[in-house]
């Protein structure tokens, strides 16, 4: 039977997919699971990710690192502001998916503000963090010493629960912002902020592969996420316990940074971008 | 003019050999349905390959590999280098086998032959003015037979393209059969035909028959110089030539698909169009070889994956 609405017109119904690498595919296992509000009721079924999507997200996330840690500080910069300016314009959009999530209207669209004003925030710190972070080391001989942060490369990101906009923006932002690439798992009960954001960046010249959305469980690809050789750190900031701890477990192979183990969901701090950098320093002789 | 030809390959051949009677032969070859062996690899490659069978092919892919190195800024230590991981492919895993052979210019054979000494790798070396082959067959003889006195012991030449396209059939046959003469028994004879120049598959499956009657020993899709080099449509096509030849005259040739074949996903695909087409008389490294070189960390790293369930990095297998 064909749903018809009031207006007459045939239901156009949207299929709520993962993001990867620049495209919205199904998940490759065909899965999918229900999304409800608050209440209760069926929002949608959004893709359920299956370890080779997150296989091919971490590929994905390989291959534009190199290109994006290129790009200028200032480049990065602008399209994280970019960012910013299409979640403003899906603002709408983002606070009744919010509203969904329980949010009272007047507290959804604050999140969603909260959100985009993030974004701006860690776009301004895209060609000022290695000014900060860097130094000219005093060294006893005739050396110039150097220290410099580099990205750490492909970051895996366990997203809050909640504050399902807010705390993903939160985590997600000081990854970029230097140069690394994401492979995010987003709020498992609340996915479709996620998704929305997915569609937001789409459309803001991220580069395909810089940035990964996968829903699905947490609990069921963190630990593909943890042993994966190729992923270099992972933000825990939205695992609970057991799977914090199978992430730890899994991080011992490759020695993977772990961050986020303080539970702080939307933290807003530049010490959040110096924990997914590296540091190189540089010896060059002086006075030749 | 007479010409030697090895009496059991023969067979097929006409009995005066000369320009026409060679075109003649290559007319009386059939012709390929295009569209049926597109279709024909597309579903053997869907074909699904489990656990326990994809550990063996791996290893296999690993046992027939020409790991292969063919720059202009080639040296003795980089030749070094790959040759010592051609005999010990993965430090940390013993169990993974040493592949087939080294694929170098000439210059390099020496150091390549000092490199795997002792073992069981071979040293492939490329010959007739590798990769467009256009130079006097007198010179090519005279670079293969340098070749072969240094001790290489395989030889991978090229056809002049010019010459088979514009329907000098006699000139390639008797380049092939020259350069097969001077590698004698020390060396094997693989014949690279280029097929990304021939333009159509009928012209690659004549090219294959000459080759084969000629002398080839193995017969090889490209010199990875030129684009598209193997893909699985030519190299069915080959091995289809190959089951004919051997159907008319009894001797067996072998198959090296070379230029392209990055992935674990794609070698096994070869292994099942081999093993669908040939049969397991072709499955060993004595008849198919895969001429790589990013391969074989991606057939490691897939090792690795099997053995470990952990998905790997390039960051931890070494580049060569």
């Amino acid at each position: 039977m064909v749903n018809q609405s009031r207006a007459g017109r045939l239901d156009v119904r949207k299929t709520y997919k993962l993001y990867i690498n620049g495209e919205f595919p199904r998940s490759e296992s065909g899965r999918s699971y229900v999304a409800r509000d608050s209440e209760g009721e069926v929002l949608a079924r959004v893709a359920r990710a299956s370890r080779k999507d997150l296989r091919e997200a971490v590929r994905a996330a390989r291959t534009a690192e190199e290109k994006w840690a290129a790009k200028s500080g200032y480049n990065r910069g602008q399209i994280l502001y970019r960012i910013a300016e299409m979640m403003e314009d899906r603002g709408a959009v983002f606070a009744e998916q919010l509203g969904d999530g329980g949010l009272t209207p007047a507290r959804a669209r604050a999140e969603v503000s909260a959100a985009v004003d993030r974004m701006v925030w860690y776009a301004g710190w895209a060609d000022k963090f290695s000014q900060i972070y860097g130094n000219l080391n005093p060294v006893a001989g005739p050396f110039f010493n150097i220290s410099a942060p580099e990205p750490t490369g492909v970051v895996g990101i366990i997203a809050p629960e909640t504050p399902a906009l807010l705390g993903l923006v939160s985590r997600l932002a000081p990854v970029i912002v230097t140069g690394n690439t994401a492979v995010v798992v987003s709020s498992e009960s609340q996915p479709l902020p996620a998704i929305t954001f997915s569609e937001v960046l789409e459309s803001s010249d991220v580069p395909p592969g810089v940035i990964n959305i996968l829903t699905g469980f947490p609990a069921e690809l963190a630990p593909w996420l943890a042993d994966h050789m190729d992923v270099n750190a992972v933000d825990l900031a939205g695992a609970v316990p057991e799977v914090g701890l199978r992430v730890r477990q899994g991080a011992v192979h490759n020695v993977k940074r772990l961050v986020g183990t303080d539970g702080y969901t939307d933290l807003q701090s530049p010490y959040l971008i110096a924990a997914f950098t590296e540091t190189k320093t540089v010896w060059h002789p002086k006075g030749l | 003019m007479a010409l030697a030809v090895a009496p059991d390959r023969a067979a097929l051949l006409p009995e005066r050999i000369t320009n026409a009677s060679l075109a003649g032969f290559l007319r009386s070859v059939p012709s390929t349905d295009e569209v049926g062996v597109e279709e024909r690899v597309a579903s053997l490659s869907t074909r699904s390959i489990k656990k326990d069978s994809k550990s063996e092919a791996l290893r296999l892919a690993v046992r027939m590999m020409d790991l292969t190195t063919l720059e202009g800024k080639d040296t003795p230590g980089k030749v070094a280098q790959m040759s010592a991981k051609a005999v010990r492919p993965d430090p940390t895993d013993p169990s993974v086998p040493s592949v087939a052979a080294v694929c170098v210019y000439p210059a390099m054979v020496p150091y390549a032959l000092e490199a795997v000494a002792g073992s069981s790798v071979k040293v492939a070396s490329v010959a007739t003015y590798f990769p467009s082959g256009q130079l006097d067959t007198k010179l090519k003889v005279t670079e293969t037979s340098r070749v072969v006195e240094m001790g290489a012991h395989e030889i991978d030449m090229v056809i002049d393209r010019g010459a088979f396209l514009s329907g000098e059939y006699f000139r390639v046959f008797d380049e092939i059969r020259r350069v097969r003469e001077v590698c004698g028994d020390q060396a094997h004879l693989k014949v690279i035909l280029e097929t990304g120049e021939l333009g159509s598959y009928d012209q690659v499956r004549r090219a294959s028959m000459l080759a084969m009657a000629a002398g080839a020993d193995f017969i090889k899709t490209s010199t990875g110089k030129v684009q598209p080099a193997a893909t699985l449509p030519v190299t069915l096509v080959m091995l289809e030539a190959i089951r004919d030849f051997y159907l008319a005259t009894g001797v067996q040739v072998g198959m090296k698909p070379a230029g392209g074949i990055r992935t674990s996903k794609d070698a096994i695909r070869y292994l099942v169009v081999l093993n669908e087409t040939l049969g397991s008389a072709w499955m060993t490294p004595d008849w198919f070889r895969f001429g790589a070189s990013t391969l074989l960390n991606d057939v490691l790293m897939q090792i690795r994956w099997l053995k470990t369930g952990r998905y790997q990095s390039a960051d931890y297998f070494t580049k060569d």
